[in-house]
């Protein structure tokens, strides 16, 4: 990873589950920032702590900083307004330094919404002061304050997972089917035998994504899923997708069920609904 | 927030207008409007025989699925199959054509229990 570089990766126990999923920033030549989920804060820093070695320093500076994740296909005009024509943005995954408005931020090509977009850290003094800037200069690129259920849906179109609902201490990454970001080639890590087991024998249950047939009653965390009549998983992640006008979800269903194209039956208050096993992402942008 | 006079109203945020010996139910203005979009109506069997605060039908929003309980006992005797294909009209007209069902009551004086649009107020105001 070169300086100025962010990597989406995992905090993995002894056993391969997922404590966190982050985003580590290499921002200096030796110096590394990590955006964690806040929920897992203290349980993070204690698992680095625990790990630490010698000639390392940690510090949990989350009280410091605030962060607002500004997203969509129009980002690149709103900050070319703050900023002038001839400040770029960093490219995706990839992280800068900047002052807008005598504000010191550091500006993130990431986001978790499928979209364009950035993610902006700045000091917790600013973060009024930032918030209101934006919402106010970017009325005009069409910025709207958007919350946290607004955001599940657009995250669940796109397939990323959340960490409590699709990620736990008790599902690994290849679970998850998110393989792709663990180097098993690495020497040694947290989880690696565990992991190197999953691969060899294959998993249990696989994290899946599904649309609903026909319309009905939104999906919803916890709902049994079924397949041939006998119980295969439960959902993890439901909603009603804004983009397809459709119930969709994640789910961990028993590897024999997981594949594309399997027919799902979903319980709701004791009635099923069919639905279909799907490729992820759930939704494409149409370009 | 509209809180209609001519209507009796539950805790749960039900309102209930008498007709006769029919009682009319649907969800409040401001039910409504925590719930957000509503995106679908699971409603009640015509003739199913229901008990005070039984939940009767079910209105879910992207946020929550939430139940509807019977304001008193009775049968049920219509649903507003409407809301079927269009549960949006329980956001854009919650005292009208977003009404979920009506009941036959058992014994009009159950209706004694219900509030008043005052009281009403006063809850969702608080």
């Amino acid at each position: 990873m070169g300086v100025g570089q962010g990597q989406y990766t995992f905090l993995l126990n002894d056993n391969g589950g997922v404590i966190d999923d982050l985003i580590l920033y290499r921002i200096g030549q030796s110096e590394f920032l990590l955006v964690v989920n806040a929920s897992k804060i203290e349980e993070d820093f204690a698992w680095l702590e625990r790990h630490q070695q010698d000639g390392t320093m940690l510090k949990n500076r989350s009280a410091d900083f605030g962060g607002v994740a500004i997203q969509g296909p129009r980002v690149v005009d709103l900050f070319h307004d703050f900023l002038g024509q001839s400040v770029e943005l960093p490219a995706r995954n990839h992280v800068i330094d900047l002052v807008i408005l005598e504000m010191p931020v550091s500006i993130a090509r990431t986001g978790y919404t499928g979209e364009d977009g950035v993610e902006v850290f700045f000091r917790a003094s600013d973060a009024a002061k930032f918030w209101t800037f934006v919402l106010e200069r970017g009325t005009k690129f069409g910025a709207k304050p958007c919350g946290l259920g607004a955001r599940d849906t657009l995250r669940l179109e796109m397939c990323y997972p959340l960490n409590g609902s699709d990620l736990s201490a008790e599902r690994n990454p290849i679970e998850a089917g998110l393989g792709f970001f663990v180097d098993l080639e690495k020497p040694n890590f947290a989880g690696r035998e565990k992991l190197l087991e999953t691969k060899a024998n294959g998993v249990r249950e696989r994290l899946i994504a599904f649309k609903m047939n026909r319309k009905g009653p939104p999906p919803r965390p916890h709902y049994s899923l079924f397949n041939n009549g006998a119980r295969v998983g439960e959902i993890s992640s439901g909603t009603l997708s804004p983009s397809l006008n459709i119930g969709i979800g994640m789910g961990y269903v028993l590897a024999a069920s997981a594949r594309i194209g399997t027919p799902l039956e979903v319980e709701i208050r004791g009635q099923k609904f069919p639905a279909t096993i799907e490729k992820k992402p759930l939704y494409k942008k149409q370009s | 927030m509209n809180v209609p006079d001519n209507l009796l109203y539950t805790k749960s945020h039900e309102w209930i207008r008498r007709e006769g010996d029919n009682i009319r139910i649907g969800i409040t203005d401001h039910a409504q409007a925590e719930l957000t979009d509503v995106v679908f109506v699971e409603l009640p069997k015509v003739g199913t025989n229901v008990e005070a605060e039984a939940p009767v039908a079910v209105v879910e929003s992207v946020k929550a699925a939430s139940d509807i309980y019977a304001p008193v006992k009775g049968t049920v005797v219509e649903a507003n199959n409407a809301l079927t294909n269009n549960p949006a009209l329980i956001n854009t007209d919650p005292f009208g054509e977003g009404w979920i069902f009506a009941l036959k009551i058992d014994n009009p004086d159950d209706l004694k229990n219900l509030q008043s649009a005052a009281a009403y107020k006063e809850q969702i105001e608080r």
